[in-house]
Order: structure tokens, then sequence, then C-alpha cells
């Protein structure tokens, strides 16, 4: 092994990468677009806000609490994996219990900060453009999430049928990575928000 | 006996390879997710595309060149847009638009990128098919289900999308603007949609493939050329198109939900709308983002399927190996810096547009080590003329000829002249158009063998190269001058400009007309050449043009997982031709530097020793196949 590692190293042939889960190298490209896809709207919004004419307005009181809960749904998604890879089935059950349970809290808290946001005769359509930009940037992070929560509650159901199979365990750590994605993600956009008032 | 090796050696990795024998119609041929027959669906799919956008081009060529001309016989294709024996001017504006969508994106982009990374990269990278089969199929029918919504937008009662292809609010985000921005438009926005998507799912394969399926020994180094092209191909794609997923959306948000992230201060007959605030210069910001890139990703799997075959039928190993990879890096980043330069008559700042003035001439240097290296390798080149060979040749003159009037619009200070007239139309169907379609061409000849066993005839080859190359020229040579002029691209009539002083173009619009006519008429030689070689041609041997990539190592007409036994090792890069000592005028990447003593250089004996490291990596190989 260690023969073939060096033969590999003086060939600059990447050993590891013939080896590597085409499916978990196919999610990160997929990341890459997403944040493409983010880049492109925030960039958009920086464009946007130089020019002018920009409604300066507080953010929902509540997205601070819901950035506090998609962290805590993430960090119970690490011990998930780690569960998983120890094969302790109950501690997984529990750990991507509250992951999930945490994600569908998160997206309700969003809601209500969209609520929150209508209260203030902010809206989505219209014409003040500070006002649709949080709209969309924080409704499009919804919508990853809710796909987020379809996959995660997949894993969900196949670590509750007490299924020891290596299968599994690339697809919690497939959620795994998607999940602390949008997690970061939302932290991003959340202090874009914050501090780009 | 050989389909058995396969199974043994996969029976334990893909679980339903055994079936692949007894699959039906619909999984061999239609919902397949075997890469090679993916290929031709997008190939297919393109060629009808292309047939339909070529055909739009010479209905507003008619106009354009005949303006006077009587057009009651299109009546029964066109109907109700022939009024009184002319062209309705908004379906001119509609027809523009789906040209040049169609070509850009259902041509250019799915059925060259789409037709050869699909086809070429597991075939010469010694992958047994692409990373994901299923994803893969997802992809070509994504494309198809935006294929039929567009096609479907062309039977609307309003009309197609008619803002042009880069859809410009509030043109297009208005539904009132004009017919097309109704109905026509909504479904533009969601086939793009689609299109989007099929191409993302493609390009993560095609990158993924390359990164992880490459066969023992197939270094980044051994790469040919044309998968360097693909890999950064599939990159500028996987990080353009997802921002005009963004913009698109922004726009369908503005037009059917009220926001205003691109509309400000607009009045329609008189009324102003309510919409404040928006700003239509980002929606241009988001699009040149994607539609830059977008340039090259028309053109870059054109120049890497030319490097194939001018290497292959020069005899020669390609000039600059590592240049040519290089330059494609570099083009590929430039790509995403130099989007506004498509904008400088939107009143940018002087500055910035300075910046990216001399960020787009900088690209002038990467396209011109390409050039210089395509025109070394064909010199003193033991050159055979095949058709692909001629079509290859055609598209290094015309990126030489497109590329020059490239410097001059690069020129803030030129380009505000320039703008919008028939010398950008020049320009850009002469470096990323007819070059791009030149090297789609090049690719079906070439590796037509492959792809369905059969050889195509070669005479027809010829006549169709010659009469394409020479119409090419023809239509779009003279536009230059009518750029000049000042006549400006998109307009239906150009009779009551200028105090008859565009009458003096007439005779050169009907002389373009005319050679658009007879251009598109010789495509029909190629339809015939491939639609007959495929069921009666001759057929073809194993390696016919005695090439030394990994694709001709299979079967003439490969097998599912294209290698019947091992997938072969890869020993050396794959432009050893004419290599002096050596009997024969090319060595195959599969064969090891021990079997050609008498060729190799000093530091190529010293690679003997690495062989059995490079065999033994079989095991890991292999599985690999079982995830």
């Amino acid at each position: 092994m260690t023969q073939e590692h060096l033969a590999n190293i003086k060939l600059g042939e990447p050993e590891e990468t013939l080896s590597m889960n085409p499916k978990k190298f196919m999610l990160w490209l997929a990341i890459v677009s997403i944040t493409m896809m983010f880049a492109g709207w925030t960039s958009g919004y920086l464009v946007r806000k130089a020019e002018g004419r920009w409604h300066e307005f507080e953010m929902p009181q509540i997205f601070w609490y819901s950035t506090i809960i998609l962290f805590v749904s993430s960090i119970s998604m690490i011990f998930a994996v780690r569960a998983a890879k120890k094969n302790k089935f109950n501690t997984l059950k529990t750990a991507i219990s509250i992951t999930f349970v945490f994600g569908l809290v998160f997206l309700i808290t969003q809601v209500i900060g969209f609520s929150d946001l209508i209260e203030n005769q902010l809206y989505f359509a219209g014409s003040d453009v500070a006002a649709s930009w949080i709209y969309v940037l924080v409704g499009l992070h919804g919508l990853h999430v809710f796909s987020g929560l379809v996959v995660l509650l997949v894993s969900l159901v196949s670590s509750f049928k007490f299924t020891a199979e290596s299968k599994n365990l690339t697809r919690i750590q497939l959620c795994a990575t998607y999940w602390h994605f949008l997690d970061i993600l939302w932290l991003y956009l959340f202090f874009f928000l914050y501090f780009n008032r | 006996m050989a389909t058995a090796t396969l199974n043994a050696t996969d029976a334990h990795t893909h679980e339903h390879e055994h079936e692949h024998h007894e699959l039906g119609f619909v999984q061999k041929y239609i919902f397949s997710e075997d890469h090679k027959t993916i290929a031709k669906q997008y190939l297919i799919s393109g060629i009808i595309w292309a047939f339909f956008g070529g055909a739009m081009s010479i209905i507003f060529r008619l106009q354009l060149g005949f303006p006077d001309m009587d057009l009651t016989w299109l009546k029964p294709v066109l109907g109700q847009w022939i009024v009184d024996g002319k062209l309705e001017k908004e379906f001119y504006l509609a027809l523009v638009t789906m040209h040049g969508t169609i070509m850009v994106f259902f041509v250019l982009t799915a059925g060259l990128s789409g037709t050869f990374s699909n086809f070429l990269i597991p075939l010469q990278i010694g992958a047994r098919d692409m990373a994901s089969g299923f994803i893969n199929m997802l992809s070509y029918w994504f494309f198809f289900l935006a294929s039929i919504i567009m096609f479907a937008s062309l039977f609307t009662e309003t009309g197609p999308a008619s803002g042009g292809w880069v859809i410009y609010p509030p043109l297009s985000a208005l539904p009132q603007a004009m017919p097309g921005s109704g109905l026509g438009m909504t479904l533009w926005l969601t086939s793009m949609t689609f299109f989007i998507v099929s191409q993302l799912m493609g390009g993560i394969n095609y990158i993924c493939t390359v990164i992880n399926l490459r066969t023992r020994g197939m270094s980044f180094t051994k790469l040919p050329l044309t998968i360097w092209a693909f890999f950064f191909t599939a990159i500028l794609g996987l990080l353009s198109f997802p921002v005009l997923l963004s913009a698109a959306l922004l726009l369908i948000f503005d037009r059917s939900f009220g926001t205003s992230f691109y509309l400000s201060e607009i009045y329609i007959g008189g009324e102003a709308l309510p919409n404040v605030g928006g700003s239509a210069i980002l929606y241009q910001h988001l699009f040149w983002f994607l539609g830059h890139p977008e340039v090259y990703i028309v053109l870059l799997p054109a120049l890497g399927i030319t490097s194939e075959i001018i290497a292959t039928n020069s005899r020669k190993p390609i000039f600059g190996y590592r240049a040519m990879i290089g330059s494609m890096m570099g083009i590929t980043m430039l790509a995403f810096i130099v989007w506004a330069h498509h904008m400088f008559v939107t009143g940018m700042n002087p500055f910035l547009g300075s910046v990216f003035m001399f960020l787009t001439l900088i690209i002038a240097v990467p396209s011109a080590v390409k050039a210089f290296n395509y025109i070394t390798t064909l010199w003193k080149g033991n050159i055979i003329f095949t058709p692909a060979m001629l079509f290859s040749i055609g598209l290094v003159s015309l990126f030489i000829s497109g590329g020059l009037t490239g410097i001059i619009l690069g020129n803030a200070a030129l380009d505000i002249n320039l703008h919008d007239t028939y010398f950008v139309v020049a320009h850009f169907h002469l470096v990323m158009g007819a070059a791009s379609f030149f090297g789609l061409m090049a690719g079906v000849y070439h590796w037509f063998p492959k792809m369905f066993g059969k050889m195509m005839n070669k005479n027809m080859g010829y006549a169709h190269f010659w009469a394409t190359f020479i119409g090419v020229y023809c239509v779009f040579f003279p536009m230059h001058y009518v750029g000049l002029a000042g006549f400006p691209r998109r307009y239906y009539s150009f009779t009551a400009l200028g105090n008859g002083r565009m009458e003096a173009f007439i005779d050169m619009n009907m002389f373009i007309s005319i050679a658009a006519i007879l251009t598109f008429t010789a495509q029909v030689i190629f339809v015939i050449n491939f639609v007959y070689s495929i069921f009666k041609g001759k057929t073809a041997p194993q390696n016919p043009w005695n090439s030394t990539t990994l694709e001709w190592t299979t079967p003439v007409e490969p097998v599912h997982g294209n290698w019947p036994g091992e997938i072969p090792a890869v020993y050396r890069w794959a432009y050893d031709y004419s290599k002096p000592g050596s009997a024969v005028d090319f060595i195959p990447q599969n064969v090891p530097y021990s079997a050609t003593p008498e060729s190799n250089l000093p530091e190529e004996n010293d690679e003997i020793a690495h062989e059995k490291d490079i065999e033994d990596l079989l095991d890991i190989q292999n599985s690999s196949y079982s995830h």
C-alpha cells in the first residue's frame, strides 16, 4: 500500500480520487452551483444598493433566533454522523430527529419573520426593492432548507429501520454535508443582510 | 467470451449490468443511461434544432435581402404571420430571438458539448461510463423537456419570445410591452430553467467523471486536449449557469409577482406603471455574467475537438500541449471578468469601462497562443485532408478572422460606435457561431465511425465543407461593411433610414441573403450523408484515422461498459505521432514505453520503471466501480 502510494506520488497520480465516492463529489459540485446562485443574488443586491434610493430598515428580531436554531440543528447533525459511524443507533435516531425538528422549527421562524415584515408594511411585491430582496434571499434559502428536510426525512426513516449498511452511512454523510452547507449559507445571508441593510 | 469477462469484473459492482443484454427498446434507446446513447440523442436533437434555427434565419434574411418580395408562398408554414404577402414585424423580432436562443443554447451548447462531452469523456479517459448514468439520463430528458416547451412557444397565438435572445427587461419583464412578451416569454423562461438544470446535471457529471474515473496511468498531463476542453467547459457552465438562473428568477418575480427588481419609472401607452426602484442594468450584469462565459462554453469544446483532429491528421504531436492547456485555463478564468464589455453603452463609469476593456483585450493572448499552436502543428505535417480535418482548419481560419474584430470591439471607444450593428453580428457569428459549428461538424465527421460503426461518404463531406466554408465567409464578411455603415442589428427594415443612403447596401444585403440560402441548402448534403451512412455506410475499421487515443481501442461498436475486458492502462500522452525512431507513425496511449525502446527519449526510458506501479493500480480501479 505504501509502495503504491509512493509510486502514485512519483507519477503525479492522485490515488484517493480513484477511490473517492462520486456521489459525494457530485454533491460538492452541486453546492458550488448553489453558491454561485446566491453569489449572483447577493452581488445583485449590492449593485442595486449602490445605485441609491434604498430603504433602510431593521431585520426582524426573530432571525437571530432562527440563526441559533439552524446552528443547533447543524451541531446535532455532527453527532448523528458520528453515531452512524460507530453504529450507535439510539444516538443516531435522537440526533437526527433533533436536526429534523430544529430544521422544521427554523422554517416556521422564517415564516414568522416574513409576517413581522408584513406587519411593518414591508411587502414582497411593490416598489420597495430593499424589502423584496430580503424576501428573495430568505425565501430561496428556505426553499433549499425544505429540500434539505426532504433528504433528511429519508435518512431519518432509514435510520429508524435499523439497517446498518454502508450505503446508509453514505446517505447520512451526504445529508450532513448538505445540511451544514445550508447552515453556513444562512449564516452568510444573515450577516450579509445585517451588515448591508 | 468477451462479455463474460466484463461481467466477471463488474458483476459485484453494477448490480444491473447482467440484465443489460435483455434491455428492451425503451431502456436501450430512449431512457438509456449509456453515455454513448445519450450522446447520440444530444447529437440528433442538436441537428434537428439546427435545422429549425437555420430555417428561421433564412426567413428573416429573405426579409432583409428582398424587402419587397411576396412571401405568400410561406403562408402554409407561417400562417397568420404573413399578412398581405409580408412578414409580420413582430414575428420578425420573434424569429431573430428564437434563432439566437436555439443556436446558442440548443445547438451549440447542448448539441456540441452535450454530444461530445458525453461521448468522448468516458471513452478517452478510459471509464466504463459517466459517474452517474442516471443523472446523465435525467440531464438529457430535462433538455428534451426544455426543447418541447421552447418548440411549443413557436405555436402560441402571440408568438414566441421576441425581445432578443438576451431578453433584456423592461421589454421582457412587461407582458404588455410586445406580443412576444406574453405567453411566449413565460414559456421561454420555463424552458430555459429546465435547460439550466439539464446543463448543471450534465456539467456536474463531466467534472466528476474526469476527476474520479480516469483509467490507471491517465494523469492529468496525459489527458487528450479534448478532455481538457470539456473539463473547462463544464467548469464554466457550473459557475455561470446558476447566475443566469438567479437573473431569470428575479425576472419571473417581476413578471408574475409584482416586484420591481428590474423595473423603474416606465410609461406604457401614456400610463405610468407602479414599479419604482428597480434597475434594468442589474439584469444585464447578471445576464452577461453567464452570457460571456457562455461564449466559451460554446467555443472551447470546438477548440478541443480541433486540437485532436489537427494533431491526428497532421501526423504530428500537438504543438505546445501545456501551452494549450494553459491558454484554455486562461480563457476560462478571463471569461468571468470581462462581462461588462457587452455593456459599454449602458452609461457605465468610463474608468470601469477601461478596466473591462483591458481585461477583454488580454483574452487575445491565450487565443493567439491557441491559433499559433494550431498553425505550428500543421506546419510541415503530413497533412491528410479528411472532411474532419478540413472543418478543423476551417475553424482555425474563422477563429482568426472573427477574433481580429473582437480586438476592435473590445475597445470601449470603438464599441460605442459599433455596438449593436451588423459589425457585432459578423464578429460573433464568425468567431463563435460558425467556428463552433465547424468544430461540431469536424467532430461528427471524425467520430462518426466510433458512434455508429460506419464510415461517412468522403466526397459528400468535401462538397459539404467547401460549400459551407465559402458560404459562411460570403454571408458574414460583407456584414462587417454593413455594420461599419451603421446598420443596427435586429431591425425589420432599413427603407426609412438615412435619406436613401442605406440603399447603397441593398445589393450587399441581397448577396448576403442569397449566400445564406445556398449555405443552408448545402447542409442537406450533410444530413443525407449522415442518415445514409448510419444505415448503409461502409463498415468502419477499428481505428480509421490511425489515432492514439483510447476510444479507438474499443470494439468497432463499443459495448455497454465500453471495453469487453479490462480497461486499458495509459502510459504516454495522446500525441505520439511520427515519433523519430518508431517504425509506425503513431503509438497509441496504451502502449508501454518498454515496448518501444527504439523511439523512447531518455526521460521516457526512466518511466519504464514505473509501469509496474501503473499496472498495480488495477485493483483500485476495479474497486472504484463498486460504489
